[in-house]
C-alpha cells in the first residue's frame, strides 16, 4: 500500500490554452510528483491526450487521478497498467565526432539501437532515437563517451495494449 | 448588441437582482450599461468585500453571488474573497476586467495574470477572448459554480471583449464533457452503509457545509433520530442540525465541546456528510475516532480518503443519499439504539459549557449568551476570524441551516462584515447580526460607508478586546506568553468610527446590556455598530495542533459543576446478537 511506484496517466483533455497549466499547477500545488508530461492532439478533434509520468504510493495515485478529474477541462484520467501498455519516446543527441573512428562506431550503435542520424556537421551528429525510456538510457550512456553536446528528450507517451481504450 | 450589453444580459438571464461592485478603466464599457440598466449594483469601498458580500449573499441564500472588479489592483484586492470561497465552497462568479486582448502579455497598465492568479482557488475560470463568447461562458461559469459542489468562478473580461459587437444567441447550451457531478448514490453502498449502521452500537453523524449546500437538514434529521445517532458538525456544518436537539453535540475539533470530542471518540461508526475532515477538525489524524468505522458521503470524490481513511464512500448528492438511506432503514426493525441515546444525552448534559456570567469585564460566553437570547431562529449571524468566531462557534446556539456563516477553510479576518452585508441584501426579511473581533473589522470598516449609502441594516458587534486575540491565545499557551505583536495598542474609538460613516453606534460594557442593545438595534431598521467591551484574558479551550480531539488544554466551565459519573451500559438487546 505504502509502495512508491513509478504511474503512467493518461488523460484526454480539452485542447485549450492553459489546460497545461492547469494540469501542472496542480501537481506543484498538490505537491505530487511529477517526472515528465508530454502533450498532442489526440483523435478527437478538439481533444488533446496528455501522458504524465509520476512517482506515489496507492493513496497518492488515487488522489492525482481524483484532483485531475476534477479539473472542468479533464475528460478522462486512464492510470494505464504498466504490463498492458506501450511506452515510447523521442529523443535527440547531438554528440561529438573527434575522430572519423568515433564517427563510425557512433553510427554503428545507432544502428543496433534503431537509431537514425538525422544531421551531420564537420564535427558532430545528430541521431534520432525512438524507444522506450529504458532504451534511450542505454544508447546515452553509452555516447557519453564520445562526449554528447546537447540531448532533446519529448519524454515518453504511451497507449493501451489491443483493441481497449480508455 | 455588444459585449458589455451582453455581459448584463446574461447575468440577468442567471436571475441575478444585485451585484456587488467597483469600477475601474478597463471596466468603463461595462459600468456604462451598468448606469440604466435595471441590474443593482452596490458600490462596496474595497473589492475584498465585494467578493465576501458575494459570498455571504451565496450562503445566506444559496443563489450565486456575483462580485465586479477591475483588472489589475481590482483583481489582486478581490482574490482573497475569492479564496475564501473556494475554501469553503461557496458559490460565486466574480468578473475581472482585463486589459485589452492586444496588450495582454506587454505589463500593459493594470494588467495581472487573473487567469494564472485564481487557477488554484476558484472551481473554474474563464477569459473571454471574444464578444460572441460572452454568452456561453457566463451560462457556463453560473452553471459550475452552482452545480456539484459549489464553488468560485472567475471570469477575465478585457476591454475589447466588452465593447465588441455580437449576436446574442436565443439558445445557449452548456458544452462540459469533463464536468459531470455525480448525483444519485451507488444503491449498492447506501445498502452497505444501512449495515453498517445497523451493526454499530454507538453511531455518530458529522455533518459538514455539505448538508447545507445540498439543502438536507430534514433528511440528517430524519435519520439522526431513525438511528440513534447523536450529531455533531463542523464549523461549516453548524446550524444544519438544531443545537438545541437533544442529540446535538455541537461542534466538532480544535475548538469543539467535549461533548463532540469525547463522543467521536467512543463512537463506533461514523456517518460524514458533505464534510472534509480538515485537520481543524479531526486533531491528529491517527488519534481521530479510533474506535470508528467510517462512512463518508460527499459529492467529491476527491474528498473520499483524502484526510482520513474511509471504510464505505458514497459519492453523490446528501440529500439524495440520506433520504434513500432512511428508505433503506426504515424497512428494518430495531435500528434505534436506546441506550446509546440515553447515555450521549446524560453525557452532553453533564459537559454543557457554561455561559452565565457576571463578570465586568464582560466574559464572551456571557456575550454570546445574551447574542443568542436576543436573536430569533430566522436571524443571520456571520462572524469574523479569531476567538470571536470560536467563541461563537462554540457557545452560540444555532438552529437552522444557512444562518451561521463563518470563514472557515481560509479563515480570512475581514470576512465577518462584508458577509453580513451581503447576507441582508439576498435576505432583507432577516435580522443579520455580524459579530467580529475588533482587529478583523479594522480591516474591513470602510464598508461602513456601504452599508449607510444603501441602507443595509446589518449589526456589528465588535467584540472588543484590544488583542488579535486568538494569536494572543496561542502565544500565551504554547510561546511562554510573549505577546508579540499581538496587543492592539493604538485603536479607534469603535463609536465615534461608526458615527463618522453616519453610522449608529452603542457601547456595551456590562452584562445585560448586549441583549438590550442589539435588540434596539435590530428594531431600529438601521445599519448599527455595537462595541462590545470583553475581558481580554479569557481563554477558550483548545485541542493543540498535533492532539487528538480528547486532549483539551484550558480549563472548560461546565453548566453543571459536579457531575455524577455516567458510564455506558449497553442492555442485552443491544448487545445480544450483531
Ligand atoms: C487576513 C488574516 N490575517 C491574519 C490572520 C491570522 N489571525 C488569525 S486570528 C487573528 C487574530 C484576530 O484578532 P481579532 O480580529 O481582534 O479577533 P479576536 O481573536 O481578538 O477575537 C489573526 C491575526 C488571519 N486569520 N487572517
Ligand atoms: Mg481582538
Amino acid at each position: 500500500m505504502d509502495e512508491q511506484r513509478s504511474h503512467i496517466i493518461s488523460a484526454l483533455v480539452m485542447h485549450r490554452p492553459g489546460v497545461l497549466q492547469r494540469v501542472a499547477g496542480l501537481f506543484t500545488r498538490r505537491g505530487f510528483n511529477i517526472d515528465s508530461i508530454t502533450v498532442g492532439p489526440s483523435e478527437q478533434d478538439g481533444l488533446a491526450r496528455m501522458t504524465i509520468i509520476s512517482r506515489g504510493d496507492d493513496k497518492v495515485l488515487e488522489q492525482i487521478t481524483k484532483q485531475l478529474n476534477k479539473i472542468i477541462e479533464v475528460i478522462k484520467v486512464r492510470d494505464l497498467n504498466a504490463d498492458g501498455t506501450v511506452t515510447r519516446e523521442l529523443c535527440l543527441i547531438k554528440t561529438h565526432t573527434p575522430s572519423e573512428r568515433a564517427r563510425s562506431e557512433i553510427m554503428q550503435y545507432a544502428n543496433i539501437f534503431r537509431g537514425r542520424i538525422v544531421d551531420v556537421g564537420p564535427e558532430n551528429l545528430t541521431l534520432e532515437i525512438t524507444g522506450t525510456p529504458e532504451k534511450i538510457d542505454a544508447l546515452i550512456d553509452i555516447l557519453r563517451g564520445f562526449g554528447i553536446k546537447e540531448i532533446a528528450r519529448t519524454g515518453p507517451t504511451a497507449i493501451s495494449r489491443g483493441s481497449k481504450t480508455m | 448588441m455588444k459585449g458589455s450589453q451582453a455581459i448584463i444580459k446574461s447575468l440577468t438571464d442567471e436571475g441575478v437582482d444585485v451585484v456587488f461592485g467597483y469600477p475601474g478603466g478597463v471596466l468603463l464599457p461595462l459600468y456604462d450599461v451598468i448606469y440604466d440598466s435595471d441590474l443593482k449594483h452596490i458600490l462596496v469601498r474595497h473589492e475584498q468585500c465585494a467578493a465576501h458580500a458575494a459570498d455571504g449573499y451565496a450562503r445566506a441564500s444559496g443563489k450565486v453571488g456575483v462580485c465586479i472588479g477591475t483588472s489589475g489592483p481590482g483583481a489582486t484586492n478581490l482574490v482573497t474573497g475569492i479564496a475564501t470561497a473556494y475554501m469553503d465552497s461557496a458559490p460565486i462568479v466574480a468578473l475581472a476586467g482585463q486589459v485589452g486582448t492586444s496588450l495582454i502579455g506587454n505589463d500593459a497598465f493594470q494588467e495581472v495574470d487573473t487567469i494564472g492568479m485564481t487557477m488554484p482557488i476558484s472551481k473554474h475560470n474563464y477569459q473571454a477572448m471574444d464578444s460572441s463568447e460572452i454568452p456561453q461562458i457566463i451560462r457556463s461559469s453560473f452553471y459550475i459554480a452552482r452545480t456539484g459542489r459549489p464553488g468560485p468562478v472567475v471570469v477575465d473580461l478585457p476591454k475589447d471583449v466588452q465593447e465588441g459587437e455580437l449576436d446574442y444567441p436565443e439558445n445557449i447550451t452548456i458544452d462540459l464533457p469533463g464536468y459531470k457531478p455525480t448525483k444519485k448514490g451507488h444503491p449498492l453502498q447506501v445498502k452497505k452503509a444501512a449495515e453498517m449502521i445497523l451493526n454499530s452500537k454507538k453511531p455518530v453523524i458529522l455533518a459538514g457545509g455539505g448538508v447545507i449546500h445540498s439543502d438536507s437538514s430534514e433528511e440528517l434529521q430524519h435519520v439522526s433520530e431513525l438511528i440513534g445517532a447523536p450529531v455533531t458538525t463542523t464549523l461549516m456544518g453548524k446550524g444544519c442540525f438544531p443545537e438545541d436537539h437533544s442529540l446535538s453535540l455541537g461542534m466538532l475539533g480544535m475548538h469543539g465541546r467535549v461533548a463532540s470530542n469525547m463522543i467521536v471518540d467512543e463512537c463506533d461508526c461514523l456517518i460524514a456528510v458533505g464534510c472534509r475532515f480538515s485537520d481543524r477538525t479531526t486533531g491528529d489524524v491517527s488519534k481521530f475516532a479510533p474506535n470508528a468505522k467510517i462512512i463518508h458521503i460527499d459529492v467529491d470524490p476527491a474528498e473520499i480518503g483524502k484526510n482520513v481513511a474511509v471504510d464505505l464512500p458514497i459519492v453523490g448528492d446528501a440529500k439524495i443519499i440520506l433520504s434513500h438511506l432512511v428508505r433503506v432503514i426504515s424497512q428494518t426493525k430495531g435500528q434505534g439504539k436506546p441506550d446509546w441515546v440515553d447515555y450521549v444525552k446524560s453525557f452532553r448534559a453533564s459537559c454543557m459549557p457554561r455561559l452565565s456570567f457576571d463578570d465586568t469585564p464582560l466574559k464572551p460566553q456571557q456575550v454570546i449568551k445574551e447574542i443568542s437570547e436576543a436573536v430569533t431562529d430566522d436571524t443571520i449571524v456571520t462572524t469574523d476570524v479569531g476567538q470571536n468566531q470560536m467563541w461563537m462557534a462554540h457557545y452560540f446556539t444555532s438552529r437552522n441551516p444557512r444562518k451561521f456563516i463563518s470563514s472557515g477553510g481560509l479563515g480570512t479576518m475581514g470576512f465577518g462584515f462584508p458577509a453580513a452585508m451581503g447576507a441582508k441584501v439576498a435576505m432583507p426579511d432577516n435580522d443579520v447580526v455580524a459579530v467580529c473581533g475588533d482587529g478583523g473589522f479594522l480591516m474591513v470598516c470602510q464598508d461602513l460607508a456601504t452599508v449607510k449609502e444603501y441602507d443595509i441594516p446589518v449589526v456589528v458587534c465588535v467584540l472588543d478586546n484590544r488583542y488579535l486575540g486568538m494569536v494572543a491565545q496561542w502565544q500565551k499557551l504554547f510561546y511562554d506568553e510573549r505577546i508579540s505583536q499581538t496587543k492592539l495598542k493604538a485603536m479607534p474609538d469603535f463609536v465615534k468610527l461608526a458615527e463618522a460613516f453616519g453610522v449608529n453606534a452603542y457601547r456595551v460594557e456590562r452584562p445585560g446590556e448586549m441583549k438590550e442593545k442589539l435588540q434596539e438595534a435590530l428594531k431600529s431598521g438601521e445599519p448599527t455598530l455595537i462595541d462590545v467591551m470583553i475581558d481580554p484574558n479569557e481563554i477558550l479551550p483548545m485541542v493543540p495542533p498535533g492532539c487528538g480531539l480528547t486532549e483539551i488544554v484550558g480549563e472548560y466551565k461546565v453548566e453543571r459543576e459536579n457531575p455524577s459519573e455516567i458510564t455506558y451500559r449497553p442492555s442485552a438487546q443491544e448487545t445480544g446478537g450483531d
